[in-house]
């Protein structure tokens, strides 16, 4: 009886979850189906779902018009190396912040935070003037610096709630075995470490690579990563849905797929301490 | 001596983060001060000498000036709510055993990885178009007149996209708040005879509490700063000019630094007000 | 799973490294072009190879944005003197204005070949200032009638060359069959100064409204304005497409192209999209005709030229300029010719491609174009006398953020959300309070 009941209740948890889930994709699953229809398919009344003529055209007038690659590259690298770089200044400011915490703590950690509410439209000028005089324009060093600066307080924050998970006990017990900080550091305290380091740099690898404001105001033809990209196919002449879709799925697919594939250790770190 | 060593080391580890934080706020905001109090006219010359507090006046006494605060705060508020409580819907429903929960997941996820801009113009063209969009499909599909979403419900539209990206996010934490959950008070409840809703209401919801304050504090940071999504969609129209937004007419459509720069202190104070506010209520839970 | 993340590190490291080393600048001279991402410019960014072909020492990057996007890097960049780009894809709004600014380059000294004496007078006066020409036209263009003969006929209505704004009324309503999805007549609504501004500024001016008096007092009060606005609300409003007030150009073409619109009073360059067999369901039915007028001695038609112009302080001048004379040249008409089809080129920049029998033939929109190109006049926009040159703009560096903050005005009015009143209300409030900050 038990059984049974609990089995019905699974199949009706389980259609509304994949009906919700869905549904919640479907925009999603919208854009992939209509970057392999033709123009005139992409608007046909009533839509069509999965019966058209399957294409690739708009792939390829896409990769034609623009260089799909060296976006995908300078997405790559900002989005990368700007998450590195913030991991590298992160992890010894979070690390003191948990384990040897003073009355400041508290507030340096929340002051790093507000930091992040700078309306950017508001410092757009002062920091393009200060690009010009640096040479930093179009650069990939110039947004590498200005997308760890923005997401460095979000770094700092996850790793200390992290961090603050890490028994002290255990510290203490690999002192007193006379271990050295050296091997402290190696061989007790990343292990355990490094989840959070991990789910950290995911999140702050989609932050980067979706960041839209920055990227498209401080590169030209050069350092344009995804989010420039896609500006050119936003509103064309004529028809234009078949082809924004396909320049849409090469902008988020590889982030898509990064993420899906990663998304274990992703959710398992994004509680920002929400969770004890 | 120990004690002294170590707060030294303790020092020089964050020195780092606050030292490069410090300059990246503190020279832009010395240079918007600066510019907020001149005449600053980039087409016409440049710098047209100090004006005073002229610009903050114009600033706040023009009349798109307390619409966009009202703009702001509805698409903040609304996205908020919107999210928190689908979030919990969705934690509590993903956290019941069923077959390909983590598929279920994944298309659930599947929003928090698309750039704002890529939303923004999806559901702009290819769901809310009035003629061509997937929305006026279904509305004729029923007999009705195809909605004119952008132009008629505009401030909820801007809202909808926003939290459809926003809301993977929110149930992650609030799911992963959920399965840290005790099971034995939970099923112990249960045999008290506790109705599901008493069940929720007393032991779910407290539970969760800390973890929705955290999703409302980093989504409000985010959130206050939300452009693409209104410029991609209205430009500012139909009431959905929020602050950001203003300022960006005033700097870069206007092209009138000085009073894009007022604007921008206006907006850092505004955000420092939400700031205090939310940081009392996360502060304490930090204490925890 | 430490491995695993291990692994994903050392991997963007090395991506970093390489990427470093492969980003080294390249030996030729590199001419950075940002351009706007409309058909006649992808056009021009397929066919390089030609220009490279012949100028093998010199790289050419584009910078491919949408309008708005576009607008605002450029503007950005050459206020704080960024120097980011070596060709501006710029209108005749700006060339005036920055020119007057020594931020462009002349360009008086293009070779003869490029014979500057061959551009049509509108357009060249529009890039001119004290005798220097300050940019290149790519295409020039006007705003003239779209129609469907077919939905005429069928509504037993015949087009005039030159109508008015009362027969474009009758023809919508004799045209609109919802029930169809055909609306009688599309017309720009979405906020922007380029946008519905265009349209409702060169509306005005064949209602006989202007937006300031000779003393830069803003007209938003007079009777000709709540006209002009009236009469557009409410013929939007009854034989309008759905959703009209975020409709702008590319919405109208799409919608124009899919049969949808009797009507639509838009950039005469639309012609050669609408006539295009590969986009358009409506080819052979479309027929052209003048803006329509009131009466009054003014159309409704405005004046515009996409242009290639060069940044002051661009370090890659002269090459530059061989990329422009390359861009704007009868030649590159020709290659495209060859390529596309004569209704292809870009048109409206110069009086041969008009006598060209091959274009005339080709392009049934030929004659239609060059005459509405003709018939306006950027010194003279209005009935009334003006302070300012332009017809569907005002030259001076404010319109653009005053304009489109009174389009979205404008865009709400046509929206139902305010009275035609109220937002005539607001624009002059709001013109006032900008000009006063301008220090008018």
């Amino acid at each position: 009886m038990v059984r049974t009941a609990t089995i019905q209740r699974k199949i009706i948890i389980t259609a509304i979850a994949w009906t919700i889930g869905l549904l919640i994709f479907f925009p999603v699953l919208w854009t992939i189906l209509t970057s392999f229809k033709s123009e005139a398919q992409a608007i046909a009344d009533p839509p069509v779902f999965l019966f058209f003529d399957w294409t690739l055209e708009n792939y390829s007038i896409v990769q034609e018009r623009s260089d799909y690659l060296r976006y995908l590259w300078n997405s790559v690298i900002i989005a990368g190396v700007s998450t590195l770089l913030g991991i590298l200044v992160a992890v010894p400011a979070a690390w003191s912040m948990a384990f040897t915490p003073s009355k400041r703590t508290k507030d340096i950690l929340l002051w790093m935070l507000s930091t992040k509410m700078l309306p950017a439209v508001g410092v757009l000028y002062p920091i393009y003037l200060i690009f010009i005089q640096l040479n930093l324009l179009d650069t990939l060093i110039g947004l590498i610096v200005v997308l760890m600066m923005i997401n460095l307080p979000i770094i700092v924050w996850m790793l200390y709630t992290y961090f603050r998970e890490i028994p002290k006990e255990i510290l203490e017990a690999a002192r007193m075995d006379g271990a050295s900080l050296q091997k402290e550091i190696l061989h007790v305290l990343t292990p355990m470490a490094v989840p959070g380091i991990a789910s950290t740099i995911l999140l702050n690898f989609i932050l980067a690579w979706n960041e839209a404001f920055w990227t498209l105001n401080l590169t030209a033809a050069k350092a344009g990563p995804l989010t420039a990209f896609i500006a050119s196919y936003s509103s064309p002449e004529g028809l234009f849905y078949a082809k924004l879709s396909a320049a849409s799925t090469m902008a988020i697919a590889p982030i898509l797929i990064l993420g899906w594939f990663s998304q274990k250790q992703l959710v398992r770190g994004l509680t920002f301490g929400a969770v004890k | 001596m120990a004690t002294l060593d170590s707060r030294t080391i303790s020092r020089m580890m964050m020195a780092p983060a606050v030292f490069l934080l410090l300059v990246w706020m503190l020279v832009p905001l010395t240079m918007t001060f600066y510019f907020s109090f001149k005449k600053f006219l980039p087409l016409r010359g440049g710098d047209l000498g100090w004006v005073g507090f002229e610009n903050y006046i114009r600033f706040v006494t023009s009349s798109s000036f307390w619409p966009s605060v009202q703009a702001t705060l509805a698409i903040v508020g609304g996205v908020l709510l919107i999210t928190v409580f689908f979030a919990i819907l969705l934690a509590l429903l993903l956290d019941q055993p069923m077959w390909g929960q983590g598929i279920v997941r994944i298309l659930v996820i599947a929003p928090f990885f698309v750039m704002p801009t890529v939303s923004a113009l999806v559901w702009k063209n290819m769901f809310m178009d009035p003629v061509n969009g997937l929305f006026a499909h279904l509305w004729k599909f029923f007999g009705l007149a195809p909605f004119e979403w952008l132009s008629q419900a505009s401030l909820l539209s801007v809202t909808m996209i926003v939290s459809w990206q926003w809301l993977p996010f929110a149930t992650l934490i609030l799911l992963t708040a959920i399965q840290s959950l005790d099971r034995e008070q939970l099923e112990a409840a249960e045999i008290d005879g506790a109705s599901t809703l008493a069940r929720f209401y007393h032991i779910i919801l407290p539970h969760l509490g800390q973890a929705i304050t955290i999703v409302i504090l980093i989504q409000t940071i985010f959130l206050l700063s939300i452009f693409a999504e209104i410029f991609v969609t209205t430009q500012g129209s139909f009431g959905t000019k929020t602050l950001t937004y203003l300022i960006f007419q005033r700097v870069l459509e206007s092209q009138n630094v000085g009073l894009g720069s007022a604007g921008g202190v206006y907006a850092i104070i505004l955000a420092n007000i939400v700031a205090i506010f939310l940081m009392r209520i996360v502060g304490k839970n930090l204490d925890k | 799973m430490r491995k695993k993340s291990a692994l994903f590190a050392a991997g963007l490291l090395v991506f970093a490294v390489v990427g470093g080393t492969f980003n080294q600048s390249h030996a030729a001279t590199v001419v950075t072009i940002a351009t706007v991402n409309n058909g006649d410019m992808i056009r021009m960014q397929g066919l390089t190879d030609d220009f490279t072909a012949k100028n093998p020492d010199i790289t050419l990057e584009w910078v491919t944005l949408e309008e708005n996007v576009l607008r605002q890097r450029v503007t950005q960049d050459i206020a704080a003197k960024g120097g980011q780009f070596d060709v501006l894809t710029i209108g005749t709004y700006e060339v005036p204005i920055w020119g007057n600014n020594g931020w462009l380059v002349s360009l008086n000294d293009l070779p003869p070949d490029w014979d500057v004496d061959d551009l049509l007078p509108a357009i060249r006066n529009g890039l001119t200032v004290d005798g220097q020409l300050y940019a290149a036209p790519f295409y020039g263009e006007s705003s003239m009638v779209m129609f469907r003969k077919d939905l005429m006929a069928k509504a037993g209505l015949e087009m005039p060359d030159a109508p008015t704004w009362d027969f474009i009324k009758e023809a919508a309503a004799a045209m609109t069959d919802k029930d169809n999805e055909v609306y009688g007549v599309c017309l720009r609504g979405k906020a922007g100064w380029g946008e519905n501004m265009a349209f409702l500024t060169a509306t005005a001016n064949s209602f006989g409204a202007r937006w300031f008096d000779e003393d830069w007092k803003p007209q938003f009060d007079s009777r000709e304005w709540a006209d002009t606005l009236n009469f557009y609300v409410d013929l939007m409003n009854s034989y309008g497409p759905p959703g009209a007030s975020t409709n702008g150009f590319n919405e109208n073409l799409s919608l124009f192209q899919q049969g949808k619109c009797g009507m639509w009073i838009d950039a005469t360059v639309a012609a050669s999209f609408v006539t295009n067999q590969n986009d358009s369901t409506v080819t052979d039915s479309v027929g052209f005709a003048l803006a329509p007028d009131n009466g009054l001695g003014k159309r409704g038609n405005w004046l515009w030229a996409w242009s290639l112009a060069i940044p002051a302080g661009s370090d890659a001048t002269d090459a530059a300029k061989k990329f422009i004379s390359w861009a704007t040249s009868r030649e590159y008409t020709e290659l495209v010719a060859s390529k596309e089809g004569w209704a292809n080129v870009p048109p409206g920049t110069r009086k041969s491609l008009y006598a060209n029998p091959a274009y005339q033939e080709a392009a049934s929109f030929a004659e239609m174009t060059l005459n509405s190109i003709n018939a306006a006049d950027p010194t003279q926009p209005t009935v009334d006398p003006v302070p300012y040159t332009g017809v569907q703009f005002v030259a001076i560096p404010e319109f653009a953020g005053i304009a489109t903050q009174v389009g979205q005005e404008f865009s709400a009015a046509l929206a139902g959300q305010q009275s035609v009143a109220e937002a005539l209300e607001k624009a002059q409030a709001l013109t006032t309070d900008e000009m006063e900050a301008a220090g008018y």
